[in-house]
């Protein structure tokens, strides 16, 4: 097991370099110049290519890479261009909003979607079922903004409930911190929800169907156990796999959330910094956002050997 | 069962909902500003943004009051030697900046020089040969090596960048490329760096060591005299959310509103719409003099013939006050107006003079910064405008950092160029020739299209000699004569920058450029 966790490991280094090398190389190529947006709207070229100089922008390619690199394998990811802070300090600032974005919308939608997903199952062809399928149809279909402009003006403005926008971090409180999370994550959980539950369905569904739980049935075990014992456990795997993918693609999602919930987050900083060329905060996010997704995919691997005895790495 | 369920859950969205109703004792002001401050400094570049977050940390020598009339500031009193070379200015007394050590002559000399890197003012004062001297810790000469007649209007401009006093400690340690590490400054208030996140949120507190002057605030000029402890600049990207957040009360001045937002923003009795300045942006067509075929005056004639600005404001504005066609280079609300000679809109002529323009139906490319509503809108316009009167156009959709790389292209369309892009910068540069943006023509100096005139050049320098307002006038009104030949640019319309505030609050100014002094709560 210590060795498969360490080739992993090992593994990402080459998959970091290219991800690195190709985020640069995009970057660099892409046009745009943030020398002309520090200058602003009214400064003229001479002006703008002082800036350029200044800031280092008119160095070759291999050498801003190379430059780069170094510092990154010191754990240097650069200044920002823009607010002359480091890219590590701007990450850092931003990474609670998101984290904790995303560990609500997480424990939101697997608290909602797995016993609704079993449930399905267990109520095959019932209404049940078909009200869960609508709802997960419904989930899939309705993009995180509707939802969130929708969530925003009946418990924010309609209700007075809850805030429209900010976030409040965990250190102010955590009522604070909750109020100025809920209505993001909820809105951020629905196409989850639906995707969870519509795996687990599917995946109950074939587990139902197998010999041993005819068997625990015989033996008179009760729905319950049945459900949640003996069957979801057996199901658990491609669950397992589709929450991880859940989060991974939770990062996309974030930055339209932050937007309309107006959440200082790791996706509004990446927006902000493509839409102004900061080229040091992008490549530092992308390398951050990288290396998250290959941790997730790793710890997904583990716990499927907890869930399956039979795997074995 | 599941009624008691439904109760607990309303209880306890309640009580969270009661839990955000902690009062402060602290006077906050939270903003959501126009825009993020890209850099903080304000002299670095003419961008807004760094311009509004300088009114708000630092002072200057002079600044226009509410008629755009230049008053004293920093300054208690100047005089100019009889020559006109030679310029003495004492500074008030009790001026500090935000770490409590005294405003001296040095700072000011410093901060000057600076300044004069960057700006294009700032270049002709260094060009007329200004050398600065410290008579005392207040008082200091400016002496030029020929009479120019701008100093005063170039120390007192309002229009980015702002020469705005420092300390020498930071103005000589910091390349005038290089932006400021250390944010003390001389204004009402002082910057909480330790507070700051990049891209969401800016604070500033009251700055204690300040000394307001005793006359009334008017525009940039009189007693800053700041009510409010702390002032937050909250960047809410979204606009719908931030009038959202307005009307509930949780931020409370909405600058730089969306058109389309305006009608639900009246909606709510406890929010004000004004506009934010009556001076507005003026919106533009750029035209690339460099190459085919606007590098012919005939074919810019015949677009300026085309272009009525009622037709732009209307693919945008639901309200047409909250726009208006100048038909002249100068913005409505300068002194220099004047609309003689300018063509009123026929397309008929238009059509004509480009079929006498000799146009062979070279490719116009028109750059189309699609994220910025207005701009695509204008672009659309445009390129429709252009067909009917016998263009071949293209569009090129891009986003604004794009076209601001774009822009610099001076190759053919084929070969990554351009033929126009929209914009509209501040009003405040176009007020006057000497620092006119759009109608220098200075070549490669002058801004991007590059319009050639040596005519215009000679009359905007014959323009800083001159003192006299009846004079000015009439060169100023020559100058849009010769501009009419040339078109370096084809002006569309003023457009107001609208600001929507809750209604509770008094004292709101309206200078060219959003400031938080004055302002106080009923």
């Amino acid at each position: 097991m210590l060795n498969f966790v360490v080739r992993r490991l090992v593994s990402t280094i080459p998959v970091m370099v290219f991800v690195a090398l190709f985020v640069f190389s995009l970057i660099y190529f892409a046009p745009g110049d943030p020398a002309a947006l520090i200058a602003g709207d009214q400064a003229s070229a001479a002006e703008i290519e002082r800036i350029r100089l200044s800031l280092g922008l008119d160095r070759p390619f291999f050498l801003r890479f190379f430059g780069w690199l170094g510092d990154v394998l010191q754990g240097d990811l650069g200044v920002s261009v823009f607010s002359q802070l480091p890219v590590t300090t701007l990450i850092g600032q931003r990474l609670e909003p998101t984290l904790s974005l995303m560990v609500m919308t997480v424990v939101l939608s697997v608290t909602i979607a797995v016993p609704l997903g079993v449930v399905a199952a267990a109520r095959q062809g019932t209404w049940i079922d078909r009200f869960v399928m609508t709802f997960a149809v419904i989930g899939f279909s309705v993009p995180v903004f509707v939802i969130g402009y929708i969530l925003s003006y009946v418990f924010a403005i309609r209700l007075n409930l809850l805030p429209v926008q900010g976030y409040s971090p965990l250190a102010e409180g955590f009522w604070p911190f909750l109020k100025s999370l809920l209505l993001p994550s909820v809105a951020l959980s629905g196409v989850y929800v639906a995707l969870i539950a519509r795996i687990t369905r599917t995946s109950m569904i074939e587990v139902l169907s197998q010999d041993y739980i005819r068997t625990a049935r015989a033996k008179g075990l009760g729905q319950g156990p049945i459900l949640f014992v003996h069957a979801l456990k057996n199901a658990s795997v491609p669950i397992i796999t589709v929450i991880g993918i859940g989060i991974s693609l939770l990062i996309g999602g974030a930055v339209v959330t932050e937007t309309v919930f107006a959440i200082p987050g790791i996706g509004r900083l990446v927006v902000d910094a493509i839409l102004r060329r900061d080229y040091p905060v992008i490549q530092g996010v992308v390398l951050l956002f990288s290396l998250g997704y290959v941790l997730i995919n790793l710890c997904i691997d583990l716990i499927y050997t907890l869930l399956d005895p039979r795997v074995r790495y | 069962m599941r009624k008691s369920a439904f109760l607990t859950t309303c209880l306890l969205l309640a009580g969270i909902g009661l839990g955000a109703t902690g009062e402060s004792a602290e006077e906050v002001l939270r903003i959501k500003p126009s825009g993020d401050v890209k850099v903080l400094d304000p002299m670095l570049g003419s961008d807004s943004m760094a311009r509004n977050y300088g009114y708000m940390v630092y002072d200057t020598l002079f600044a226009v009051d509410a008629d755009l009339k230049i008053q004293p500031q920093m300054v208690d009193a100047w005089s100019k030697s009889d020559d006109g070379m030679t310029y003495t200015f004492t500074l008030r007394d009790g001026l500090k900046f935000s770490d409590g050590a005294t405003v001296t002559s040095a700072d000011v000399i410093a901060s000057l020089k600076r300044w004069s890197v960057n700006d294009s003012l700032g270049q002709q004062l260094n060009t007329n040969g200004a050398t600065y001297a410290e008579v005392d810790a207040k008082t200091f000469t400016l002496t030029l090596s020929k009479p120019w007649g701008l100093v005063i209007d170039a120390l007192g401009k309002p229009g980015a960048p702002v020469p705005f006093i420092m300390p020498a400690r930071i103005a000589d340690a910091t390349a005038p490329t290089d932006p400021v590490k250390d944010y003390t400054g001389s204004g009402p208030f002082m910057f909480v760096a330790e507070e700051w996140v990049p891209g969401a949120k800016l604070v500033f507190t009251k700055n204690p060591h300040y000394t307001p002057r005793a006359e009334a605030a008017s525009g940039f000029a009189g007693g800053k005299v700041a009510h409010m402890d702390r002032v937050e600049w909250l960047i809410i990207p979204d606009q719908q959310t931030a009038i959202d957040a307005l009307k509930k009360g949780e931020i409370d001045i909405n600058e730089d509103l969306a058109a389309d937002l305006i009608p639900l923003a009246k909606q709510d009795p406890n929010v004000v719409v004004t506009k934010q300045d009556e001076i507005g942006v003026a919106q533009q067509i750029r035209l690339n003099t460099l190459q085919p075929p606007f590098n012919n005056p005939k074919v810019r004639q015949a677009v300026l013939h085309a272009v009525d600005g009622n037709d732009f404001l209307a693919a945008v504005l639901d309200d047409p006050s909250l726009g208006k066609v100048c038909p002249s280079f100068f913005i409505c609300s300068s002194p220099y107006f004047t609309d003689a000679g300018f063509p009123a809109p026929d397309l008929e002529k238009a059509k004509q003079m480009l079929a006498e323009s000799g146009y062979d139906g070279t490719p116009v490319v028109l750059l189309d910064a699609t994220e910025n509503t207005n701009i695509h809108a204008f672009v659309t316009v445009a390129d429709q405008l252009l067909q009917e009167i016998g263009m071949n156009t293209r569009v090129e959709a891009m986003d604004w950092a794009t076209i601001t790389t774009r822009r610099k292209s001076k190759d053919p369309v084929d070969a990554g160029g351009w033929s126009i892009f929209i914009s509209g910068p501040g009003g405040l540069d176009y007020l006057e020739p000497v620092s006119h943006l759009g109608l220098r023509s200075n070549c490669e100096n002058a801004w991007f299209g590059w319009p050639c005139d040596d005519q215009i050049e000679t009359m905007r320098a014959d323009f800083a000699g001159l003192s006299d307002l009846e004079e000015r006038k009439a060169l100023a009104a020559k100058i849009q004569a010769r501009a009419l030949e040339t078109v370096p640019y084809v002006p569309i319309a003023v457009q107001y920058q609208i600001r929507a505030h809750a209604a509770n609050l008094t004292g709101i100014l309206t200078p060219p450029a959003p400031v938080y002094w004055g302002i106080e709560r009923k």
